[in-house]
């Protein structure tokens, strides 16, 4: 698959999918259907707890994949935003987490195979997405005490090995570190990546997306885009970019500053514009694909697809566009790790 | 493990890459990185004491002192007997990274223990530099940390010591540098560029025979290591050399600053430097110098005595050091060198006289003594010793040394001074602008090249005629406005068109290389090359009359221009353009009911002569004035920027000083008119500015005049909008009455005169110094008036709070542009201020044929309130447009044409 995955970079655009939580949310799940059988007894309402659905309505899940694979995405990202030890605390469903990324990696890898043995021409690929947690290891949660960490670097390192150890397990392609707002803890996910590679002896591919949350250009954590790009580029990826937090638009400058400066292959999966004063993502899915189309005429871009607020309309729009557009010129080359 | 990897085609270089929450990238261009070294318990016993205490707070302050001074990376060190160093590492670090003006900047965290490294690097999100690790515990144990480091993603200071010891020798610190750089890169794979040598510092003049050779073992090591292990660094850490010396700190500063100076020649471009504790190498006095490269680079068996027996006679303090005037009793060629390196004029002409008594010819002196100091200027500003601000100064001296010989050789008459070329200057016919002119034509003369300067406003047949009547060797051209650009095109034409073959220099503000490539170098056979700074020109011109090389370089130039043309235009053609109707469907979009538009406190023409020019010092933006100096870098960090911080200082204080004289002596005068008008816009486009008595009734009134703006015609993604700056002005139709102001400013009276006076005494420093400060102060009277408008005369945003940094950022509401900036290209609109105001007649300030203002330290525009209003650039528009601006403004088509080339798009 790997090297499925090395051709159709070189050779088109390739296309992520859109934002998961938007379409569960069509499902309107109660906190019965998020429980399910299984849960119905526990103690925590685990409504909103988007990943457990992987285990209680697995349906749902691969139907949302199948969407957007039909729409014409080449990669999905496993249901496993939060599916850490440290975000799963809040449920308290630590215990849960291997079983939450096998589960999930294994719904989304079955509905890739189906559609690979369809258009064998058109492979499809399945991403382990490792979100941010909910803890930051370089920023203080206390205003008045700014040398307090709520998290350390080798809690962090501990959970992102269980989650990609889980992933890797259920069968994922690629690992997918994603909406990065504090560098520390992406750090700390790519360091326990390569742990896993190590022990393992497998090459996985990885792809970092970072989040730049503002007008003010930078992370949640306070680096510019280029800063960031120098803090994360000592471990091999398959490519950097970011997503999340801004429309397609805003994310532009951001972009090109990666694409001047860094070798790899750029990602890109914006939200669906800015959210209105409902916190609703309205931008329409020819509006995002024509801010998009502005990425594609300057060759910024490798990967593409939507964060919040975005649909298997909004891909199937971009998708299309990207399918007339020449990819950020790559090459492959042989290197000896 | 074999592996593939997908990259881009175009191979980024291997630089070291460190980041903060900022990135630094170190070229081979960049300057000597300085790393702040006061957070380390080692070296500050301050730093320790507060430590100690866990009064972090405090401590937080010397490590933001230390970046506010220009360090670009923090070393950060607690490695002591009485702390903690893990527990006390972790909590600053933490601190650090909350403070965002600490935290910009690289951390190297600095430790022998590896506990307290590991620490440290979990919680810093940039990338840092590990200092150090080495060999010095084994290979295993070396390879272990580096794969660590490596994953925490820093770069890494490796230091030259093994399992035998620490290397005190060339032979030593090359075996253990290429040992360690082959384990690193073999066998962990770590990036050759993250590594940094620390090939360690040793004292010298210790008295012992096995230190002499101390430096220069680190220098060649230096050098060894930076050409044969590729991408790596070297640092280390300076003051280490001068230990012998301590408490005698003049000699140490010479020591520190001769063992850098000779370092970084051999390629040591990181390290740790004490700024207050570092003399500029060419100030070092002559004696000190030679005594100190003596001991430094071991020159003599009795280097340390000497250095010893004179460091002696070096007393007291730098700071506390009197004017030296040993230098008087040096021989007289030497004085005549100095006085032109140093740029002092006080002793020259005594000097000078003592030079025509002894030669046979006066010319001889010119030939011999000054072209001998000249030299030695060319030669320090060519290897980036002297900068140039200095170089005019020894400009001022060289021409009142030649001025005072002038008599003596009219009376010999038939002596004619052999220079290495003639060169032609001119700015163009309709531009006014000279500074950047005047500063090419001083160092080249510097250089020895005979300077025809013809002027400003020079028209093409002048130039032509004058070229063949001296025979230059070289055509230099200079230009401000967008209109010199055709002007520097017909010339290229005229050129060909005559079969010239005298190469064309091109520079100037708006000239571009693009420009230069695209439009004039194919309209000439022979070479075109653009220019833009001084230092470059003399490189440039030197190897356009070289001889032997001339002919390969004027190839050269001609197929790397031909070649950046094609890339180029070959990008150009991807754009794609709307016509004027539909850009004018997708203008930006206000929604005028809801727009609160502010009435004018006072409507009308105002003006303003002999306008104190103090009260414009605080809105001085400095950053261009040093800039027009080729010397880079922001206001005031500038001055104490590690390499051009001595000359930035002194160029400011030359500058205070003029600008006191002209204040007190009231040798310059401000003037200013401005005008405040109902207006609105009127078929998208255009604006009808009505007289101030037509208020409220506006929409039937015959406008006083009206502005014609211009409208972004590429396509664009969808939301935004093609921008004309009739759009933030509101349209006639809405009934709703807007404003729109105009004004023109100058601090240009008297500049002619006193830059005219300087010239006479043969001093270009101050004559450019002169029109720098005028074209600052009419920068700063229009920010200074701006505000005013904002604040009362209009007063939209009276209650508007900014400081002067801010209003350079222009962060305020409203903008200010002028005919010929991006948004507004066509100078012709100046026109129309010029007679909505009735500028000339109110305050003087004429207009060209090219439409540049005169005098030149002027600045005119409009105002616009809308807070959405921006500064934009049109881009290029299509013949659709220039047609339709034609018919409105009643101008010819070929005229629009004329104006607008430089926008049209192909």
């Amino acid at each position: 698959m790997k090297d499925k995955l090395y051709s159709a970079l070189q050779n088109r655009i390739l296309i992520l999918d859109g934002a998961m939580g938007t379409m569960l949310q069509r499902y309107q799940f109660s906190e019965e259907d998020f429980r399910g059988a299984r849960f119905k007894n526990i103690a925590t309402s685990v409504q909103g707890n988007n990943d457990l659905l992987s285990l209680t309505q697995p349906e749902a899940i691969a139907t949302i994949h199948a969407k957007y694979f039909e729409a014409g995405a080449d990669i999905v990202e496993t249901n496993t935003f939060s599916s850490t030890s440290i975000a799963m605390a809040d449920y308290h469903m630590e215990d849960l987490v291997y079983e939450l990324n096998l589960e999930s990696a294994k719904i989304a890898t079955k509905v890739a195979a189906e559609f690979t043995a369809r258009e064998p021409n058109k492979p499809r690929f399945v991403a382990g997405a490792m979100g941010p947690t909910n803890k930051t290891a370089s920023m203080s949660p206390d205003v008045n005490d700014p040398g307090y960490r709520a998290i350390s670097f080798n809690q962090l390192r501990e959970a992102y090995k269980q989650q990609a150890e889980a992933l890797i397990d259920g069968g994922v392609d690629l690992l997918l570190v994603e909406t990065v707002f504090d560098t520390l803890n992406a750090k700390a996910a790519l360091f326990a990546i390569e742990e896993v590679k190590q022990e393992r002896h497998t090459d996985i591919p990885v792809m970092i997306s970072g989040t730049i949350t503002d007008a003010s250009g930078r992370t949640l954590s306070g680096q510019t885009a280029e800063a960031f790009l120098i803090s994360i580029s000592h471990v091999p990826l398959l490519s950097v970019g970011f997503n999340c937090a801004l429309g397609a638009t805003q994310l532009t400058p951001h972009l090109e500053v990666l694409a001047n400066r860094t070798n790899l292959a750029v990602s890109a999966y914006p939200n669906a514009g800015l959210p209105n004063a409902f916190g609703e993502y309205d931008e329409t899915p020819e509006q995002m694909a024509s801010q998009i189309e502005e990425y594609l005429d300057k060759q910024l871009v490798n990967i593409i697809g939507g964060c919040c607020g975005t649909t298997p309309e909004h891909i199937s729009a971009i998708a299309k566009i990207a399918a007339t557009y020449q990819p950020r010129p790559l090459v492959s080359e042989s290197k000896i790790l | 493990m074999h592996n593939q990897q997908l990259s881009t085609v175009n191979h980024q270089p291997k630089y070291l890459k460190l980041s903060g929450l900022e990135p630094l990238v170190i070229t081979p261009e960049s300057n000597f990185i300085n790393v702040g070294e006061r957070t380390n318990v080692a070296g500050s016993r301050k730093f320790f004491r507060l430590i100690n205490e866990e009064n972090f707070e405090e401590a937080l302050d010397i490590a933001r002192h230390q970046v506010e001074g220009g360090a670009q990376i923090i070393d950060i060190n607690m490695d002591d007997g009485l702390i903690d160093g893990k527990a006390a590492m972790v909590k600053f670090l933490n601190l650090v990274v909350a403070e965002p003006d600490i935290a910009r900047v690289p951390i190297m965290i600095d430790s022998s223990k590896w506990e307290i490294i590991e620490a440290g690097l979990q919680v810093v999100q940039g990338k840092c530099v590990v200092n150090s690790i080495s060999l010095k515990e084994g290979e295993a144990a070396f390879i272990e940390q580096a794969t660590l480091v490596k994953r925490y993603g820093a770069a890494v200071i490796v230091m030259a010591f093994d399992e035998v010891g620490q290397a005190d020798n060339y032979e030593r610190r090359i075996e253990i540098a290429e040992r360690s750089y082959r384990i690193l890169v073999d066998t962990v794979q770590f990036a050759p560029e993250d590594i940094i040598f620390d090939l360690n510092i040793f004292p010298v003049a210790t008295g012992m025979d096995e230190h002499r050779n101390n430096a220069v073992d680190f220098i060649e090591a230096t050098r060894w290591v930076r050409n044969n292990l590729p991408h790596c660094s070297v640092s280390g850490g300076v003051s280490n050399v001068s230990f012998s010396f301590r408490g005698n700190d003049p000699v140490r500063e010479a020591m520190h600053s001769v063992f850098l100076y000779h370092a970084i020649q051999a390629g040591m471009n990181i390290g740790i430097v004490n700024p207050t504790l570092l003399e500029v190498y060419d100030q070092i006095p002559k004696d000190l110098l030679e005594r100190v490269e003596d001991v430094i680079l071991n020159r003599r068996e009795d280097a340390t005595e000497r250095l010893l027996d004179f460091a002696e006679t070096v007393k007291g303090s730098t700071k506390e050091r009197t004017a030296d005037m040993s230098w008087r009793t040096e021989p007289l060629q030497d004085r005549i060198t100095r006085a032109l390196v140093k740029g002092i004029d006080a002793f020259v002409i005594e000097d000078i006289e003592e030079a025509r008594q002894q030669a046979s010819k006066p010319i001889e002196v010119i030939e011999g003594h000054l072209m001998i100091g000249m030299n030695v200027v060319g030669d320090l500003f060519g290897s980036g010793k002297m900068f140039l601000p200095q170089v005019v100064k020894s400009a001022r001296v060289m021409k009142k040394a030649v001025a005072y010989l002038e008599p003596f050789i009219f009376d010999e008459k038939g002596t004619v001074s052999k220079s290495a070329g003639k060169v032609l200057m001119a700015t163009v016919k309709g531009d006014v602008h000279d500074i950047g002119k005047n500063i090419v034509s001083v160092v080249l003369a510097c250089n020895n090249y005979e300077i025809v300067d013809l002027g400003v406003m020079v028209a093409p047949e002048k130039i032509i005629s004058e070229a063949k009547s001296h025979q230059v060797d070289i055509i230099g051209l200079s230009g401000l406005i967008t209109p010199s650009l055709d002007e520097m095109v017909f010339l290229a034409k005229e050129m060909q068109r005559q079969d010239f073959e005298v190469p064309l220099l091109i520079g100037g503000a708006t000239t571009s290389k693009a420009h230069t490539a695209v439009k004039i170098d194919p309209q000439y056979k022979s070479a075109v090359v653009h220019v833009n700074d001084a230092s470059r020109a003399v490189t440039v011109v030197g190897d356009l009359l070289q001889k032997d090389r001339k002919e390969g370089y004027i190839q050269k130039i001609k197929e790397e221009y031909a070649t950046f043309r094609d890339g180029f235009l070959s990008r150009q053609q991807i754009k794609r353009y709307v016509t004027l109707e539909e850009a004018r469907t997708n203008k930006f979009p206000i929604d005028w009911h809801t727009t609160k538009i502010a009435r004018p406190n006072q409507l009308g023409i105002q003006k303003m002569e002999a306008f104190d020019l103090e009260k414009l010092i605080p809105f001085i933006d400095w950053t261009p004035f040093f800039r027009s100096w080729d010397l880079h870098g922001r206001f005031p960090a500038i001055l104490d920027d590690a390499i051009v911080g001595t000359q930035a200082t002194e160029l400011f204080a030359d500058a205070q000083a003029l600008l006191k004289t002209i204040i007190s002596e009231e040798k310059l005068t401000a003037k200013a008119v401005f005008g405040l008008f109902p207006a609105n816009s009127v078929h998208f486009d255009d604006i009808e500015v009505y007289a101030p008595d037509t208020l409220e009734t506006g929409s039937n009134a015959t406008p006083l005049v009206t502005f014609r703006t211009l409208r972004q015609q590429s396509e664009k993604a969808a939301g935004r909008p093609n921008l004309a700056l009739a759009d933030f002005i509101a349209p006639k139709e809405t009934g709703i009455q807007d404003y729109i102001g105009c004004f023109c400013v100058s601090t240009g009276f008297g500049t002619a005169e006193l830059a005219a006076a300087f010239e006479a005494a043969h001093d270009d420093y101050n004559s450019i110094m002169v029109k720098a400060l005028a074209d600052r102060l009419a920068e700063a009277f229009a920010e200074y008036l701006h505000r005013e408008i904002r604040l009362q005369h209009w007063g939209y945003a009276s209650d508007e709070q900014l400081d002067n940094d801010q209003l350079i950022k222009e962060a305020y509401t409203g903008i200010r542009p002028a005919p010929g900036y991006p948004a507004c290209p066509d100078h012709l609109e100046k026109e129309t201020i010029w007679k909505l105001l009735g500028v000339q007649k109110a305050i003087g300030v004429a207009l060209t044929e090219s439409l540049a203002m005169w005098p030149a330290a002027s600045v005119s525009g409009y105002y616009f309130a809308h807070p959405d209003a921006r500064y934009f650039g049109l881009g290029k528009i299509k013949q659709d447009q220039v047609s339709a601006y034609a018919k409105r403004k009643k101008i010819s088509l070929e005229k629009a044409i004329k104006w607008l080339q430089p926008n049209l798009a192909e």
